[in-house]
């Protein structure tokens, strides 16, 4: 009975990762909206444009292959998968032991592979523009991001991300000048992996620096569909992330009452209003910077991951 | 009893390449040689495979030939056994392969003699027993290969590979005869039990690991003595390229292994390991940007091998480094990894160069510049090629992922080491080794990119075909094993134990087989877990329901129309991306330092009517300033030496006259 109970929670987490992912992007849309002094879509908008495109015919570019096809399920299952491994409202559900931090790592990496090949897929200047330049970012946004895992791991003595939640929320964690370095890196790393600004701009689509948009250009209908949602899980995927590790206050643990998780849903869901109104406000108050610098601002978050990590071999105490 | 057979049956395999000799005139020869040499491959395989899983334990073998004092010996142990599965796994699949594709060869009488002595070569190197059979495989293996090298010797590149890689392998072997030389000692027992029981001071024993890199890993590809390996590897007919790439590089693993960790004994100071190490992670970086610059599918594939290696070495160095510390746990895992990579690369290499050997057939271009599309007409094949991209590209729930992720798990053990050199070491090199996964990943998806996907830049990749079955075969077995290797580590890692802890004080990684839902636990499941059979259901299983949800209930409709493009599709497929644009921006952040490269644009003057062109520039640092410099030195020298041809008979005479006198006085102030 308890066991089923586990995987319950466990499907609610899923469900939860599923229906919170276009909510998170609606509202950071509408704070930016109002931060802007325009009064902005409803808050719901990316629900009604994610039925919208389901509905409607798939339009195929001529050239495009099986590859094309196939790729929007497979990104979205490899993030949908990752986003549900991440403790949001409950740690050490039933499954999270199937991958760990590294392997969450990987798992953003394959959906980026596919993605990336699917710009190339079809043949088009600006597939391959978004493609290249993804795959540019993503070779210094990932080893920063394994760098932090470093960090953490080596603080918390395990890559388990539940484990490493329980032992953020003990006493024993203190102020860290590494944790600092790595909370600075693994930001960084969301900015440029969630294609926000300043590295790539998610409202525009006709300029020559984008990147993310670049990449889904020739998709639709439900296909473009699955790649919104995939982005937006993406996004809450990194939310999460932060938050499990960086504030794991008010979480549940595996086993608690309903009132528990009930409880631990609601902070979950203030922690992520807060930080999509901080993403928001950071958003409305930088320029976007030329696609060559992005290797500077993520190789500094690489450096600052690896400093972090450094620290720590050298002495536990930092 | 199984090394007896396995001596007669690497005979036989002598006597079918003496066949081959014969076969190549006659119609449908190919098919028998590469015949036999499967069947034979498959049952080296399984007697490999039985004596791995069997535990630990030597078997020997003295053979009255040989060195007249000495004679022959050969032994079979779990570290023997388990390269001979490495080895013959992929002799057997590149002989399925080779079904097919050896129909194709230009010139067989080149190809058929050399073959089944090249797996012989690799697999006597595997079971030698004393220095001398060891170095006479070890030649043979090199010979032989260098032969299948230049079986297209006509063009100019592949004699100029085959020169290089000539030297190179008498350069290693030079090294490794030193080496052996050093553990033998001045009373010169040149068994492998003599060796193990002779104890060497700690200053030669420090020579023999350097010697063993420099010999070892001159084949294996190390940087920076890895500049043959990009030219020889793809000049070879491609079967043999994915033998040279997959499986001979391991077989150069195994000498180091087999000289640092068995007949030198536990490591005596810390920095071997170390130096081990930063090699390693060297090496897996600069394979990987280098690659990045190719766009010759096959150099591609090479370069990306020298990454590999690299991978290999950092376990292998932190297992040096946890051994010399007496930690054997934590190098239970490192070497652990480092096996599981050399047996996961084996893998994905040999299926990614039968991929480019199929292309090949089907094009008759390696240039990724005029390939694209091949999706289309073989559908196939680019499957195959997009697993081993995924695979090789280290994303879960494909094999690569597991020993880059059991090496993660070993470099965050390692802060638990005494010496704060390591201290520093070892995060920089995962920080390289982090770098180089996920520039793996860009490569790959360049390579599979730009080869297989968008619109085809020429006439002849629009009019390829596919492949024949027994290729397609052989390509989708690899991809099987894969993918199993992913899903299920666990039961490899057991496979490993009895290799793992032969070198390892009989320390090993818990057993993997029972736990609960095959989940891999390196330490302890309170540490870390991997569950690749978990996460291939799950992706699985939310992709397809969505799938069938979407179809269901959403909208199912599909039309086909042009291009959008954002409004400006462009007809040509020039337009397209290619190789050297998508890796521009990667040339831009990384190479303009590292390989100096530089873009310039020419713009003819106005009223000319020349189109504007952007040259590129790229240097070889390790070339240019590592190589080029002793060959300009050696040709200086010898030109000076020249004219000693050209002397009358009295110069001559006297010349051996003063050697004689000089020598003698030699002699005399000697003693």
């Amino acid at each position: 009975m308890a066991l089923m109970a586990d995987y319950l929670v466990q499907g609610c987490q899923m469900a939860l990762m599923l229906l919170l992912a276009p909510l998170l992007t609606g509202w950071i849309r509408w704070v930016k909206a109002r931060l802007l002094r325009r009064r902005g879509p409803s808050i719901l908008q990316p629900y009604r444009d994610l039925l919208k495109l389901l509905r409607k015919e798939v339009v195929l570019a001529d050239s495009a292959s099986w590859l094309f096809r196939v790729a929007p399920y497979l990104i979205f299952s490899a993030l949908w998968v990752g986003a549900s491994l991440v403790p949001t409202f409950a740690s050490g559900l039933p499954f999270s032991w199937a991958a760990d931090l590294i392997a969450i790592v990987a798992l953003l990496g394959t959906a980026r592979f596919f993605l990336a090949l699917a710009g190339l897929d079809v043949g088009t200047s600006f597939g391959g523009i978004g493609s290249s330049r993804e795959m540019m970012i993503a070779s210094l946004a990932e080893p920063a991001m394994l760098m932090m895992v470093f960090t953490l791991s080596l603080l918390a003595g395990t890559t388990e991300l539940s484990s490493v939640a329980r032992f953020m929320s003990t006493a024993d964690v203190g102020l860290r000048v590494s944790l600092a370095l790595s909370l600075l890196a693994l930001i960084m790393v969301a900015i440029a992996e969630n294609a926000r600004i300043p590295v790539d701009n998610p409202a525009t689509h006709l300029e020559l620096t984008m990147v993310h948009e670049a990449m889904v250009l020739e998709y639709s209908g439900r296909h473009l569909a699955l790649i919104e949602l995939s982005s937006s899980l993406k996004l809450l995927l990194y939310f999460s992330l932060i938050g499990c590790i960086f504030a794991p206050w008010g979480m549940a643990t595996a086993g608690s009452t309903p009132g528990a998780y009930l409880y631990g849903t609601a902070i979950y869901m203030a922690k992520l209003a807060l930080g999509g109104f901080l993403l928001a406000l950071f958003e409305t108050s930088i320029a976007k910077m030329r696609v060559f610098r992005v290797d500077e601002f993520l190789g500094a978050a690489l450096m600052l991951g690896l400093l972090g990590a450094l620290l720590l071999f050298v002495s536990r105490g930092l | 009893m199984s090394l007896p057979l396995l001596l007669i049956l690497l005979m036989i395999l002598l006597a079918v390449g003496g066949y081959g000799i014969a076969a190549a005139r006659q119609p449908g020869g190919s098919r028998r040689v590469y015949g036999a040499t499967l069947v034979i491959c498959v049952i080296l395989l399984l007697l490999a495979l039985a004596r791995l899983l069997a535990g630990q334990g030597v078997q020997t073998l003295i053979l009255p030939f040989g060195l007249p004092w000495l004679g022959a010996y050969f032994q079979l142990d779990a570290l023997s056994a388990f390269f001979l599965v490495v080895v013959n796994l992929g002799g057997a699949i590149a002989s399925l392969f080779a079904l097919g594709y050896g129909q194709h060869e230009r010139s067989p009488e080149r190809v058929l003699p050399f073959f089944p002595a090249f797996l012989a070569g690799m697999n006597l190197v595997l079971v030698a027993g004393d220095a001398f059979s060891f170095l006479f495989a070890w030649e043979f293996m090199s010979i032989s290969s260098w032969a299948l090298v230049m079986a297209h010797h006509q063009e100019s590149a592949n004699a100029r590979a085959g020169y290089l890689y000539l030297v190179m392998a008498f350069f290693g072997t030079l090294t490794l005869l030193l080496a052996f030389g050093l553990l033998a000692g001045a009373d010169g027992g040149y068994t492998f039990g003599a060796m193990r029981a002779h104890v060497v001071s700690p200053g030669l024993a420090a020579l023999v690991l350097v010697l063993a890199l420099l010999g070892a890993g001159s084949k294996a590809g190390v940087v920076p003595l890895h500049v043959w390996l990009p030219l020889a590897h793809p000049a070879a007919p491609s079967h043999v390229s994915a033998l040279m790439s997959g499986v001979m590089t391991k077989v150069a693993v195994y000498g180091f292994i087999r000289i640092v960790f068995d007949l030198l004994g536990e490591p005596v100071a810390w920095w071997w390991g170390g130096v081990v190490l930063a090699l390693g992670g060297v090496t897996a970086l600069l394979g990987v940007l280098y690659a990045l610059m190719q766009h010759d599918l096959k150099r591609l594939l090479a370069y990306h091998t020298v990454e590999n290696i690299g991978i290999i070495f950092i376990g292998l160095g932190l297992a040096l480094a946890f051994q010399a510390n007496l930690m054997y746990a934590s190098a239970a895992l490192a070497l652990t990894a480092a096996l599981f990579h050399v047996l996961n690369h084996s893998l994905f290499k040999s299926l990614l160069f039968l991929g480019s050997g199929a292309v090949l057939t089907a094009t008759g271009e390696r240039d990724m510049e005029h390939l694209g599309g091949l999706i289309r007409p073989m559908p196939w094949t680019a499957l195959a090629f997009l697993i081993g991209a995924a695979a090789i590209s280290a994303l879960p729930p494909l094999n690569g992922f597991v020993s880059e992720w059991l090496t993660f798990q070993a470099i965050l053990i390692s802060p638990e080491l005494p010496q704060w050199m390591l201290k520093f070491l070892v995060p920089a090199v995962g920080a390289l080794l982090a770098l180089s996964a996920a520039l793996a990943a860009t490569c790959f998806v360049k390579a599979f990119g730009i080869t297989f996907l968008g619109r085809p830049r020429s006439p002849v990749a629009a009019q390829a075909r596919e492949t024949d079955l027994y290729s397609l075969t052989a390509m989708f077995i690899l991809a099987g094993l894969c993918l199993l290797a992913g899903i299920l580590p666990g039961l490899v890692v057991d496979g490993l134990s009895a290799a793992v802890g032969q070198l390892n004080g009989s320390a090993l990684l818990p057993v993997q087989r029972s736990q609960p839902w095959l989940t891999l636990v390196p330490v302890t499941d309170v540490k870390s877990t991997y569950n690749g059979l978990l996460m291939l259901l799950f992706i699985g299983v939310s992709g397809f329901t969505a799938a069938w949800l979407i179809h269901r209930l959403a909208s199912g409709r599909v039309r086909r129309g042009p291009a959008w493009d954002c409004g400006f599709p462009e007809p040509s497929p020039m337009t397209q991306y290619t190789a050297g644009s998508f890796a521009q921006p990667i040339r831009r952040v990384f190479g303009s330092i590292l390989f100096q490269a530089r873009e310039r644009v020419v713009m003819p003057p106005p009223g000319d009517l020349r189109p504007a062109r952007l040259e590129v520039e790229i240097h070889d640092p390790i070339w240019e300033r590592g190589y080029v410099p002793v060959v300009n030195a050696v040709v200086a020298v010898s030109s000076r030496f020249n004219y000693l041809q050209y002397l009358t008979i009295r110069r001559y005479l006297g010349l051996v006259f003063g050697a004689l006198v000089v020598l003698l006085l030699g002699m005399v102030l000697w003693r």
